[in-house]
Parts: C-alpha cells; structure tokens; sequence
C-alpha cells in the first residue's frame, strides 16, 4: 500500500514521455562539459573571515617546517618533522616512536568528531574556509583576477579571438599558478626532511630523486586540482558533501535563503512599491560570487561548500536598495520556519548530536592527553624463541631462548634492571654477560634507542608443572622507579 | 530498449528507470572530464604494452626483466657484503666473537647458510630431529669447540672422506658378540647411568669390557670415536629401553657430508660460529 502511495506522490514529479518522441527530440547526452564557473570579486564580512582564514593557514603551513626545536646534538632540531629513514615523528616537545602510531590515529579521530561538531552546530565552515582545496583555490582565484580581472573581463577574455594579450595574460597567470604549486609541493617535502637542507639540496640538484619525485607530484595535483579542477573536487571527488549532510539537522547553522520573504521575486526600479513582491531584485549577484557557480535561492544543495560569500553579496545589493540585510543569511532550518511564521527565534545549541560530538571529542582529548603525559619512557619486547622451542641440556634440565628488546625513549642513557618473575628455581643467563645462573642482570641501552640482547632461561629437570609455564620479565629503571613487565611463557616436553 | 523514458520534473534529467522505496535514481550525465580520463588511462595502458614485456615474447622497449633486476640486486648485495666477507676470511674465529659488528654479520650469514645447507636435518635453530644431533644444546658427539665444530662441518661424520670423523660401534646382537641376556643387562646398567647410578653386577662388567673403552668408565663419552656420552639425559636413538636394545643390537650410525669444496671457506667459518653460538658451544 506505501508502495502504491509514493508511486502516486512520484506521478507529480515523474514525467513519463513516449520513448519514441523523445528519440525524435534530442537524446541527453552520455557525458557534460564543464559549466566553466567565473566567480565575481565580492568584499563584505564573510570575504574578510575567508581572507584572514587564507593567510592564516597559508602562513602556517610555509611557516611551520622552518621552526627550530632543541632537542640536543643527537635529534633533529627541526620542530615538525616526520623522520621516515629514523622512523621518528616529532612534534615540538613530543617525540612519536613507530609503535606509538596510535597517537596519530587518536589525533584523526578527534579531526573527524571535531569537524561532525563544528558541521552539526554551523554547517560547512570546514569546506568554506579551511579546506585546502578551498584555500587553494582561494589563492588561485585571486592570481586570476589580478591577471585577467574580474567576472565580465575573464568571461570576455575567454571569449575573444586568440591575441598577443590574451597569450600574455594566459600564460603570466598558469606561470604564477605553477610558482605557487611547486612552492606548495616543496613544503610538503619539507615535512619530511630537514627545511634548510631539503631547500639547499632542492636548488642546488642534490636531493634524492624521492624528493623531486614527491615535490613534483605535490606541484602536479595542487596546479590541477586549484587551478583547473576546483569546485569539480567539491562535487564529484570529495566524499565529505555527500557525507555531511548526516552530521546537520534543523538547528544547525547554514548558508540559507530566506525564501519567505525574498519571493516573489523580480527586478526593481528606483521608486517601485515593494508591495506585493519579496525583497528579492533578482540581480544573480549571489550567484556570480558563487566559487562554486551555484544558485543559493534553490536550497540547501550539495554543491553549497557553506563560504558565505554569498550573504556579502546580497547584503551589498540590500544596502543599496534600502530592504533589510541577510536576506541570504547564516540561519537554522527551525529558525527560518519560525521566522516565516512571525514566531521569535530560538536557537538550541544543545542537541543530542552535538552533546554527544562533544562528549566524545572531550573524551577521546582526555585519553591521548592522560596516556601522552604518563607514558613510559621505555619499554621491553620479549620474543621467545620457536626453533627450538626449549632445550633439554645434558642434565636434563630444560632450557629456554629469549631476544629481549629494551626500548630506550630517553636522551640518555640508562641502565636497566631485569628480573624474572616465575618459578622460584628459573635461573637466566644473558648472552654476553659474563657468569650465568643470575636472578637479576644490569642491562645498558644508549640513548634513543633500542638494545637487543639475548637471554636463556633454564629451569631444573623437574620443576616444570605442565609443557607450559607463565614467566614474566620485569625491567626497572632504579634511578627514576618505572617498571615494565612482559609476560611470556617457559615451554617445555609434553609430558 | 525502454519504450517509455522518464523525466525529472524538477532538473528535466532523465531517470535510470531504477527506483528506491519511490525514489527513482536520475541519470545525470558525467562530467566530460572523466570520460578523458577514461580514455587517458587507455591511451597508457597501450603505452605500457609497448615499453613492458606484456605480450609472451616480446621484451618490451625498455627490456625490462624482474630476473635481470633480481640478478642485479643479488650482485648488489654480494659487492656490499664483499668487505665484511673479506675481514671474516682474514680475522680468527675467537676474533669475530670479540668484535660485536662483525659478529652480527656472520651470525646473519651463518643463519643464511645454515637454513640452505643444515637445516633439512639438524633443524632451524639447531633443534635437532629424531636421530639427528641437537646443535642448541650442550652436549657434543665430535667436541663443541670452534675449531672441532669447523672440523666437523669442513670433513663430515663417515662419509668415506679421508677427513672425516668416524667411528662405528659393534653390532652386539646381530654379529652374535653378546648373548640377549648380557644386551638386557647392559642395557639396563646403561639406563643407569643415565640417572646418575651404577648398577654393580653383571651389566656393569659386561659395560666395562665392552662398552667403557669408547663409552668411557662411567659414561661420560668418548668424542675421539664420536661415542655419545651415556650419563646425561640427552638421547640421539631414544632413550626408552626399547630403544637402547635396538641401538645395542644393531647400531644406526648418522652420516654427514662433508662440506669441503660444497661451500667455500668463509661460509664454513660462518657456520662454525653459527651453531657454536645456537646455545651450547664450547
């Protein structure tokens, strides 16, 4: 019965036409060309947050790899730097070992809760203003009309006959595009290298081929993707539009038209009545600063990357013919309901969604802060060994391998304390180490490091319970108090 | 062929025909763009037939060959491993085991070759396997010392070498050298032994004449005649009394080849060091 329902409800938007007249008209075509988008220069509240937005993080991203940290003569002094060859990721006073890549994936988790967050209370504030697609192409727009000029002057330019001009001013502008690429591609690669160095190296034909390889991959897809793809990576590349719509519901913050009083609309001369009629005059200025090239006064659509431009384009046009402002405005669903009924705003930040982004942002913050202050500054791996699984010595008493890896996260070297904890009669003796049958072994790592040494257990003939007991090794660090245990296992014959 | 084609009211797009709980899925054309990609990706795979052997027989313009790399890289590894092999030649075993960084170079060369050459009998690790030797322990047929293990790997154990370690134990029951009741009794004493007593008596005599010239007075072995020591725990036939008694009665003997002239020198000293450090040299 529902089915038939919404067959019905789909009859008043489904026009089913005979096949054979419209063989007759023109089939739509397999594939589109790009609607080419020429966005208008637009200033205005919105535009200055997007311009400081832009220079912020542009600033941070070339900036960054250029700060120096001190961590002694051994250790980079870069202070972002992710270390492949030494398998290290410092981030100023932190210091990431490969096995602590869980951190990186703690710091992922909070980027995604905080970005449902800040979608679910003002909409898509990531895709307006932060994105680096967005930035980019921000930053490349702008070149643009610097080169070209503005809206009509590109619109023309692209339009008119090859000339001298257009080639000049063409070729000036992918020049700059392709500056602005490689110095992004080469920053990149500064991350991953030491900045200074990395740039001598760069100019001076030494760096490895990884590093042209990657600042020429790194040039290639921001020249692409800003120059020519933009808001193409929005819509069909990004999955985030298509995803985002989840996080939002009626009270968030959107960029909205506000249908109730705009409509209808239609041109407006000086000294008309705007009796009768919406405030809207029709200008398609909203839609010529879209960076996007979409039409606000639709809804809310996936296209909409949330940058607001268009407000500041409708409030100049408002301010000019004399109507109220936002009549495109950052506004709730409810709230614009509400509005169109006469009824007083009312805004609710508190949600279950946003409650429950919060909380989990909070809680996943508190997990990385609390396990990133107390952890150990060393750590011990145990492999047994599995060929042979045990020895049985010539007294029959059964012996046991172990490599004994001791993680040295420190500056400095330290010496360790190592113990076991098992049967009473388990002897260890440490390869190297002169003497054998100890119950604890000073053991030495070197700073920043990790010591590898080998280490036999041997328990009488007899004193096996069963083929398998639980041993641990303990390791303490006297000097400072911090212990940590492996649990392993002692293996003998099958009885 | 659809016969009747359905339009969006709204966009004027056409629809797939493919309809959800009453939603029916538009098809809205692709962006041209992705077609040229499409079309990219095609245009280099042809490029990649060409350049790459992908037609059986053809070599490809850039003659590129995964064993010419393999052989390459192989020839690579050799030349970089050429100074270390050198120095091994050069320095005295007791040497290596005094220089960490060499050390570890022929422990990983000497694991290498093991794997290739010793592990399809004695095991990975040395573990042994039935009637073959435990290299892991501490108890040796030949010695546990470097230059007897390095002897024993150059020669191997009754391979008709005129270097060869050899030694060979009298079948006591199938030569008729000793009567049932006499194999019964050594065999207990034997087992004695083992457990750290001594049976006086009859098999403790017929032990004595028999056995103690190679086996040694109290069983402690005899690896001149590579006689295993009879008064530890650790047993290459078994150490049931079944097993004794087969072993008193007609003797398996291992055999090893000898790896003289099947690897070179330098191999040989690092496998010696190999298995004295599996966890019993001496």
């Amino acid at each position: 019965m529902r089915h038939l329902e919404s067959l019905e409800q789909m009859a008043d938007t489904v026009q089913v036409e005979d096949a054979l007249s419209v063989e007759a008209q023109k089939r739509q075509p397999l594939y589109a060309g790009r609607v080419e988008v020429y966005p208008k220069d637009v200033s205005g509240r919105f535009r200055r947050i997007k311009w400081a937005a832009l220079v912020g993080l542009l600033a941070i991203y070339y900036i960054v790899p250029w700060l120096r940290w001190d961590r002694g003569a051994e250790a980079p002094d870069q202070a972002v730097l992710v270390d492949m060859a030494h398998e290290r990721l410092y981030f100023f006073f932190i210091e990431i070992w490969p096995q602590e890549v869980y951190y990186l994936a703690g710091l992922l988790i909070l980027a995604a809760v905080g970005l449902f967050l800040v979608t679910s209370i003002a909409g898509r504030v990531w895709c307006g203003y932060s994105c680096p697609q967005t930035v980019w192409t921000d930053l490349f727009m702008w070149v643009e009309r610097l080169i070209e000029g503005d809206r009509n002057a590109r619109i023309k330019l692209d339009k008119s006959a090859p000339s001298l001009d257009k080639a000049a001013r063409k070729t000036l502008k992918h020049a700059l595009w392709l500056v602005i690429a490689a110095a992004t591609g080469g920053a990149w690669i500064m991350y991953f290298n030491d900045a200074p160095t990395v740039v001598r190296a760069i100019f001076t034909g030494q760096a490895s081929p990884t590093v042209y390889f990657f600042a020429g991959l790194f040039t290639a897809t921001t020249y692409l993707l800003a120059g020519w793809a933009r808001e193409q990576v929005c819509t069909y590349m990004c999955p985030w539009p298509r995803i985002q719509a989840a996080m939002l519901d009626e009270d968030s913050l959107v960029v909205t038209y506000e249908k109730w009083r705009g409509e209808p609309r239609g041109k407006h001369k000086k000294g008309q009545s705007w009796d009768d009629r919406g405030d809207c005059v029709d200008c398609n200025m909203c839609v010529a600063v879209c960076p996007t090239g979409i039409d606000i006064r639709d809804g809310n659509q996936l296209e909409c990357i949330g940058c607001a431009l268009c407000i500041d384009a409708c409030n100049s046009v408002m301010e000019r013919v004399g109507r109220p402002a936002n009549l495109i405005t950052y506004d709730t669903e409810r709230n614009q309901q509400n509005r169109a009924l006469g009824q007083p705003s009312s805004y609710q930040l508190a949600r279950p969604r946003t409650v429950i982004y919060s909380l989990l942002f909070l809680v996943v913050a508190g997990v990385m802060l609390w396990s990133l202050i107390f952890r150990p500054t060393f750590d011990i791996n145990v492999l047994h060994e599995r060929s042979p699984l045990f020895v049985t010595l010539s007294d029959g008493d059964i012996r046991n391998g172990y490599t004994i890896k001791l993680l040295n996260q420190t500056r400095a070297a330290r010496a360790f304390v190592l113990s076991l904890d098992g049967p009473p009669a388990a002897t260890m003796q440490v390869v190297g180490q002169p003497g054998d049958a100890h119950e604890a072994v000073v053991l030495n790592a070197r700073a920043d490091s990790v010591a590898t040494f080998r280490v036999y257990v041997t328990l009488p003939k007899g004193e096996m319970p069963g083929d398998t007991v639980p041993i641990n090794f303990v390791l303490r660090d006297e000097a400072r108090g911090e212990e940590s245990v492996y649990q392993a296992s002692f293996r003998g014959p099958a009885r | 062929m659809p016969t009747k084609v359905e339009k969006d009211a709204i966009t004027g797009t056409e629809t797939t025909g493919h309809e959800w709980d009453g939603i029916k899925e538009l098809n809205t054309p692709l962006p041209r763009w992705w077609l040229y990609v499409l079309y990219a990706t095609i245009a280099w795979s042809l490029v990649y037939y060409v350049l790459y052997p992908t037609i059986p027989g053809s070599k490809g313009l850039l003659g590129y060959s995964q064993r010419v790399e393999l052989s390459e890289n192989l020839a690579r590894a050799k030349a970089r491993q050429a100074g270390n092999l050198k120095r091994v030649a050069a320095t005295p075993m007791a040497e290596i085991r005094g220089d960490p960084e060499l050390l570890n170079f022929v422990l990983t060369g000497g694991r290498a070759a093991f794997a290739d050459n010793c592990a399809p009998c004695h095991a990975p690790g040395g573990a042994g396997r039935p009637e073959y030797p435990v290299l892991a322990d501490d108890d040796w047929l030949w010695g546990g010392g470097l230059e007897q293990i390095q002897h024993t790997i150059l020669y191997g154990v009754r391979n008709g070498h005129e270097e060869a370690r050899f030694g060979e134990m009298p079948a006591f029951g199938a030569d008729g050298l000793l009567e049932a009741d006499q194999i019964e009794a050594v065999a207990d004493h034997v087992l004695a032994l083992s457990e750290g007593g001594a049976a006086d008596g009859v098999g403790a005599e017929i032990y004595a004449e028999n056995c103690a010239a190679c086996h040694g007075a109290s069983g402690e072995g005899g690896r001149d005649f590579g006689a295993p020591r009879l008064s530890d725990q650790i047993w290459l036939y078994g150490g049931k009394r079944s097993d004794v008694l087969a072993q008193i009665r007609r003797p398996r003997h291992g055999v090893m080849p000898s790896w003289t002239g099947r690897l070179d020198e330098t191999t040989i000293k690092m496998l010696t060091i190999y298995v004295h450090a599996l966890g019993g040299g001496e």
